[in-house]
Order: C-alpha cells, then structure tokens, then sequence
C-alpha cells in the first residue's frame, strides 16, 4: 500500500482548506440574499390579499390595491412580447440556419451582446428619442413595449439560437437528402425539435420584461392614473415603477405597502424562471439523442 | 422531341423554381432581416441620443466642464452649470466597492460550483445562482432602501444609511450571481483531459484548479468580470434608490453619493424635451453608450482570445 508522505498529506490539508473556503464564499453569497428574501414575505405577506391584487390604489396610493400595475405590466410584456418574439427567433433562425462565418456574422453577435450589455437608462433615452418624439407614438403602452422589446431582444435571440443548434445536423442532411428546401426543413423539422428551448427563453423574456423599470419611466409608464389604459396608445401603471413610487415618491406611506408590492413582483419574476428553468430540465430528461 | 418533353419539365422542378424555390427565398430575405435586426437597433440607439444630445455638443458644450467640473446645476438660474465629475465619482466610487466584494466571491462560487459541487448540491446551487440573477434592480433598489439602510445606520451609528456602502453592496450582491453563471461557463469550457492528465500525475483537486483549470480559463474570467463591472456601471434603478442621491466627491463609503445613470433617471421627467439641461442628460446617455460599448467589445475580444488557443 501506498503511504501518503508529509507532502501529500500537506497538499490534501491545503485542498480541504480551499474547498471549505470557497464552499463559505458560495454560502455567504447566496444566505444573505435567503435571509432578504424571508424578510420580505414576512413583511409582506399580511398585505397580500385578492382585494390588494384586484382593486385600485385609493386615498393616495396609502391604501387600496395594485390592480392597475398588475395589469399595465401584463399589457407591457404582451405588447413586448408580440414585437420581440418574431425578430427574435427570425434572427436566431438566421444566425443557426444561414449565416456564414465570417466578420459580419462576428458584428451581429457583437451587436447583441451590446444590446444586452447597454445600460437600461440608454435604452430608456432611446425609447424616448425615437418610439416617442420621431414615431410620434407618444408616451404609451406601444412606445414603453417597443422599448423594452430592443432591450430583451437577446434574451429571446440568444435562448432560441441555442435550441435550434441543439438539434442535430443529421435531422436537417436527412431532409435535405429528400429533396425539402432550407425552409422546408427548418419549418417541419428543426423548429418543431427546437420549441420547447424557444419557450423557455420567451418565459425568460416576460421575467426580464416585467421586472425593468427605467426603460418605461419615460416612455409609457406613469405614477399614477385614475383609470385603466383603453389602447396601446394610452399610458399605464406597471408594477416595478408603482414599486419604486410606492417606496420614494409617497409621503405617509404605511410600511408594509411597498413590500407588498415588492413580493407580488419577484413573485412574478422568480415564478416565470422557475417555470423556465423545469420546462428545462423537463427538456433534458426526454431528449432523445 | 416528343419523348424529351416530361424530362425537361422534371428539370425544371429540378431547378426548383417552383412555389417552395420562391417561398425558400422570401423565407430567408425575411429571416436575414431579423438577424441585421440587432446591428440596426445599436445604431438606432447610439444615431437617436446623438440627435436628441447634439444641440448641447455642438452648443453649451464645454469638454473642461463637463468632465472636469465638480458642479452639476442644470436648474440653477443665473448660470446653469453642467459638470458631471462628481457623478462620475459617484458611479466610479460604487462600482469600484461592489467589484470589490463580488469579483472574489462570484469567482469563488463559480469554482466551487464547477470544480467541487456536484450531484444535487451542484444542481440546487446552479438554479440557486440563476434565480438570484433574475431579481429586478427595483426590487434590490428597495431592498437597499428599506433593509439595508436602518441596518448600516444601527450597525455604524452613521445618521444616514443611503450611501456608497449601501448601494456598493447592492449592486455588488446583483452583479455577483451574473459574473459566477459567467465564469462558471468559462470554467466548464476548460476540457476534462486537461485535470484528467493533471490528476494522473497526482495533483490533488485544488493544484488542479490553480495550476491547471484557473490559467486555462483565464480569459473567460476576465471577460466575466468585464461583463460584471459594465452591469454595475449600467445599473440605473438600484442605484438611483441606495446611494442617497446627493452630488458628491465621497470622502468615505458613508456619504451619499449621485450616479451617472441615476442622474438621467431622477431628472429626465423634469425637464422640456429640447432644453438645454434636457440635451446635457442625453450627452451623459451618449457617454454610458460608449462606455459600455467599449466594456463589451473588450470583453468580447477577451472572451474569443480564449476560444481560438
């Protein structure tokens, strides 16, 4: 048998050593965002109610519910969502099914990370620059959707490209070898084997949507209105921007109300990529190749 | 001739210019228009704040002023002065405390979920990672505002809790499940044979990992860590909660402080589309722009460095 030297047994004390440490840098990264986390059910909790979900805010947004938040940012994400999920998965589809590799290909890429990786408040200008003043749409629901639609355009691009390479080469040579043309094959055989991973990244998306706030302060959202958006062009309540109005902008406001809103909003988001992150795993699990 | 007539008809469906030819071509006009999509909305983005901005570049603009200049008074109503050095302090001093504490603990998360974690554990952490990174800047905003700032108050006996601390921490803990997803990818890029053949020589999990795995994945960290310090330098809501809003050259991670982007955001309601003040907040969104462009392209380029050796 082997016996372990002075130096073995150092370097296995060292190995300990680190995976102890690194182990309580993962644990003290993730505890205190746990312990922030239960705070906030705590506190927020007893507001929940199917009153504070259905009814309009009142006497100052100090009471009442949060219906029309709810539903502005619903009307968002779906405005959003009508926009981006096409251009999104028609880019993906160019970038999996068409493109060649070479340095225009490398400036689509570029360009979507940087769509990704520009700060929300440029978007923000940008949606007030161009959907609002040179579209004239004006601050509404459409301007605001537009807006965060460039802005989670990769998120969509990103997720589907992904699940259209997932499919193998062999499906798409087999199609082609019986005579189906590119789009042929890319309708009948490549997307229907890619639409679960491109549903994972559209649920993706509404998370992300949901959650943004400056993107639409300028664009479409407001404070607070005394009735419900009728169309796409009138402006809306959405519940990240009631949350920061709820919890800067109100004088007097009790404090529970703003966690309230706070847990109906990552309730929503954390739901959404829960949901994403099982139909994953569901996807794995039944993969066949 | 008469026999020849169907053959010729069969090449021609050959030839494929029938119905599915055509359907093929709009198909692929259609989906190339998606693809150029992205590079029309970044110049979109940097061709519309330039319009909205240009006025205040070409005008009042004073290069002196505006990046040198403590002074940021757009309001003021004898001399309106646009000086963003004390934002830019602002930005610089949060990001530089949240780098601080998220670059050594993502990196270390993103280690111990790659290299020792596993089964479970490593599924549950992994998940654990991707639901913190979902968490909206307005509700880490909040959080900065509601629990963090009684808690740094009661903590240091400081008389206000909305600082660079607060937000630091903020941001630092929202940048961090990002930068380890990151590195962690980065990490698992590194192939197996190459511990495989450290371990054959009989190097214990940890020389593996500092010997073999970290400088072989080197550049994928440092383009994670790129990505992180462009999100904290990005980030608009949490910030424009946290840091307490003042402008201010912080003295010590106790006074308040203004960002950049929560500049733009607390601001742009106020003020009338083509004024002066309103064309300066455009030229700040034309500085993020760059900024973060340029971020991204280093970090691209580090990242792709990597892939080619």
């Amino acid at each position: 048998m082997f016996e372990a030297t002075e130096i073995n047994r150092k370097n296995l004390t060292r190995q300990k050593l680190f995976r102890l440490l690194l182990g309580g840098m993962t644990a003290s990264l993730i505890l205190p965002v746990a312990l922030i986390m239960g705070t906030l059910i705590i506190k927020g909790a007893p507001v929940i109610s199917f009153d504070f979900l259905f009814t309009s805010p009142t006497n100052g947004m100090t009471e009442g519910g949060i219906f029309p938040a709810l539903l502005g940012t619903i009307l968002l994400v779906l405005v959003a969502l009508l926009a981006s999920v096409p251009l999104g998965v028609a880019a993906a589809i160019y970038l999996s099914e068409y493109a060649p590799d070479n340095w225009f290909t490398r400036a689509i890429n570029l360009a979507i990370i940087n769509l990704a990786g520009v700060p929300s408040i440029v978007h923000a200008l940008f949606g007030l620059g161009a959907f609002v003043l040179f579209f004239r749409f004006g601050t509404s629901i459409l301007a605001a959707s537009l807006t965060l639609a460039v802005m989670t355009l990769p998120v969509v691009i990103v997720a589907t490209r992904e699940s259209l390479q997932a499919v193998p080469m062999a499906f798409r040579e087999a199609c082609w070898n019986m005579g189906a043309t590119r789009w042929q094959t890319i309708r009948r055989i490549v997307l229907p084997n890619a639409v679960t991973g491109i549903l994972t990244g559209v649920i993706l998306e509404v998370s992300r949507t949901a959650g943004e706030t400056a993107p639409i302060m300028f664009t479409g959202a407001v404070f607070f209105l005394p009735f419900l958006p009728q169309g796409v062009f009138d402006q809306t309540m959405a519940l990240s921007l009631h949350l920061f109005v709820v919890s800067t902008q109100v004088p007097e406001m009790p404090e529970a109300v703003p966690y309230g809103v706070a847990l109906v909003l990552i309730g929503m988001v954390l739901l959404m990529n829960s949901a994403s992150i099982a139909l994953r795993m569901y996807l794995r699990g039944k993969k066949k190749w | 001739m008469n026999k020849q007539a169907p053959a010729s008809a069969k090449t021609a469906s050959f030839d494929r210019l029938n119905r599915d030819w055509y359907i093929d071509k709009i198909v692929q006009t259609l989906v190339f228009i998606g693809g150029i999509s992205a590079i029309i909305f970044i110049i979109g983005i940097f061709v519309f704040i330039t319009k909205e901005g240009m006025g205040f570049l070409i005008g009042d603009f004073s290069f002196k002023e505006f990046f040198f200049s403590p002074n940021w008074r757009p309001t003021s109503e004898n001399k309106a002065t646009y000086g963003i050095l004390a934002l830019i302090a602002g930005t610089a001093s949060v990001t530089g405390l949240a780098m601080l504490v998220a670059i050594p603990f993502s990196l270390g998360t993103a280690i111990f979920i790659a290299e020792f974690a596993t089964g479970k554990t490593r599924e549950f952490l992994k998940i654990t990672v991707e639901l913190l990174a979902a968490i909206p800047s307005v509700v880490w905003g909040f959080i900065g505002l509601a629990i963090m700032n009684p808690l740094i108050i009661d903590i240091f006996h400081v008389p206000v809790g909305l600082n660079v601390l607060n937000a630091g921490i903020i941001l630092g803990l929202m940048a961090a499940p990002i930068m380890t997803s990151i590195a962690e990818d980065a990490l698992k890029a590194v192939p197996d044979r190459y511990r495989e053949a450290a371990e054959a020589l009989g190097a214990t999990r940890w020389q593996v990992i500092y010997k073999v795995v970290l400088p072989a994945a080197k550049n994928g960290l440092l383009g994670a860590v790129l990505l992180g310090v462009g999100r904290g330098f990005g980030e608009t809501m949490a910030v424009l909660m946290a840091t307490g809003h003042s402008i201010n050259i912080p003295g010590s991670v106790f006074d308040s402080v203004r960002a950049l982007t929560a500049t733009i955001a607390a601001e742009l309601g106020e003020t009338a589309v083509g004024s002066p003040h309103y064309k300066a907040l455009f030229t700040i969104g034309i500085a993020l722009f760059l900024i973060t462009f340029i971020i991204n392209l280093i970090a691209d380029l580090v990242v792709r460095g990597v892939k080619k050796g």
